[in-house]
């Protein structure tokens, strides 16, 4: 419990940490990497949470694709690094009452065990007797629980959200796809289609 | 307190079982690629440093250790020190699950193969922020290839990985392994062994998709700007890369019979020291968190 206070401390922190440097920093790179560093920061909570089937996905869709693309853009695109001006602080009011909002969220959803993951009720005999008996009566993994669930009640929206993929994905293809027509192009299928009765036509 | 210091202790001592005879491999690996070279070009390759060359790697290493760093004035000097560190840290990092042995392995977690998915696809970073960081057009050129073809070849690593989770029905390697105790899925999974050797050539860059390093046209790719140690993590990377690919595909593909420490004498006494701990909990945070330190 209290190896597991200092992990959750040390990786909180840290993303804070982090985040704050997303924000501050004036080279568009440096904030992508701490970006990544958040990121790692929230998949290393969610190993502590025991969700490790989750924080692996969030490692390889997040920091694997999704910031790779990001860093691939703002390098290409050769963004210029910008000034912290006076004009910044314009929009502070805003950002106050938008950060406080968001804060009273949290804090209304959280705001018993804000502190820590609570796996008290774990704990409840001061020894981990309780933990050992249910994970010993229930020995389902993370992704094995994820499959039985993914694969027969919720197999509709499973499939659904393929489909929707698929779509998107053909979508980004059709948008970039275009033909050029003042290019002189040679179709196989057009050539290998012809044959002797087709080539030759009689026009009078 | 005597109880964390042992467990720090044999953290520690774990850890370094696996990385020195790790380092030793590979450095013995690139010997061996270098005779294997020689002999194609009919020369006789490194042979003077020890007997039949023995020591030529870690002449080598020496050397580059030895050897000035060279920081580019244009070059942005935090990001260009970390990310031959940061390749370096996830080539031994993704070290980690891989089981030596029935029962030796650093760290034996439910999602092994998910977490060498992760690990591998970090290595686009090191290669992406190197050549931005060296800011000279060939380097800058070169890391977009690199990280090009290697993201577009761990899809296809992927998706070769998932038909051998599909036969084996776990994410961990150590029960992969355990499950080709009938037949070794190299035998019904034979293309997909040549399409992992394949993709595994090109997500490291070597010979036939050695585009990225294009001497002709870019100088050397990403690692132009790097000299001496910079360039050795890289160079170290790449080869342990290669390594683990090759490593990797006889897990997933063979049982224990023809497993690495048969292959490579070195990993055998690291297999002797990393034998795993006996208990029902699998992942090594929550190893750490919930069962051994709540006991105290």
């Amino acid at each position: 419990m209290f190896v597991e206070n200092i992990f959750f401390f040390f990786f909180s922190s840290l993303s804070i940490i982090f985040s704050f440097f997303v924000i501050i920093s004036k080279n568009p790179v440096h904030s992508i990497l701490s970006l990544i560093l958040v990121f790692f920061n929230a998949a290393s909570l969610l190993i502590i949470l025991g969700a490790e089937f989750l924080a692996m996905l969030f490692i390889i869709v997040y920091v694997g694709a999704v910031a790779v693309l990001f860093l691939f853009v703002i390098m290409m695109l050769n963004v210029k690094v910008t000034k912290l001006t006076s004009s910044i602080y314009r929009y502070l009011p805003i950002s106050f009452i938008f950060g406080s909002i968001f804060f009273f969220e949290f804090f209304m959803l959280f705001y018993l065990d804000l502190v820590s993951v609570n796996t008290n009720y774990l704990y409840l005999f001061e020894n981990n007797f309780v933990n050992e008996w249910s994970t010993s009566v229930v020995p389902v993994s993370n992704i094995v629980a994820l499959g039985q669930l993914l694969y027969t009640y919720f197999s509709y929206l499973f499939i659904l959200s393929g489909i929707i993929l698929l779509v998107s994905m053909l979508g980004a293809i059709s948008l970039t796809l275009h033909r050029r027509n003042d290019v002189k192009k040679q179709f196989i299928y057009k050539q290998i289609e012809r044959d002797f009765s087709s080539s030759i036509i009689w026009k009078h | 307190m005597v109880y964390y210091l042992i467990l720090i202790l044999n953290i520690v001592l774990k850890s370094l079982a696996l990385i020195v005879p790790l380092l030793i491999g590979v450095a013995y690996l690139t010997l061996l690629e270098r005779k294997v070279m020689a002999s194609m070009h009919q020369r006789r390759g490194p042979n003077v440093v020890g007997f039949f060359g023995m020591l030529q790697a870690f002449a080598d290493g020496l050397k580059l250790f030895v050897k000035e760093t060279i920081l580019p004035s244009s070059a942005n000097t935090l990001i260009f020190i970390l990310a031959p560190i940061i390749t370096f840290l996830i080539s031994l990092f993704v070290w980690a699950v891989i089981p030596f042995n029935d029962n030796s392995v650093f760290v034996d977690i439910n999602v092994g193969v998910l977490f060498i998915l992760a690990i591998s696809s970090l290595g686009v970073y090191g290669i992406i922020t190197s050549g931005w960081s060296s800011n000279s057009k060939w380097s800058f050129l070169g890391s977009l290839r690199s990280a090009a073809q290697m993201i577009s070849y761990e899809v296809s690593i992927g998706i070769i990985i998932l038909c051998v989770l599909l036969c084996s029905g776990s994410l961990n390697l150590s029960e992969i392994v355990e499950s080709q105790r009938k037949v070794w899925y190299i035998l019904p999974l034979f293309p997909l062994f040549i399409m992992f050797f394949i993709s595994g050539l090109a997500e490291t860059n070597r010979s036939p998709f050695d585009l990225p390093e294009a001497e002709a046209e870019l100088v050397s790719g990403y690692s132009t700007e790097y000299s001496a140690m910079g360039f050795a993590l890289f160079f170290f990377w790449r080869i342990c890369k290669y390594d683990f690919d090759v490593n990797y595909s006889y897990y997933i593909f063979s049982w224990w019979l023809v497993i690495s420490y048969r292959i490579y004498p070195f990993y055998f006494c690291s297999g002797l020291f990393l034998v795993r701990f006996k208990d029902n909990c699998n992942s090594f945070l929550i190893y750490l968190g919930k069962s051994s330190f709540s006991q105290i």
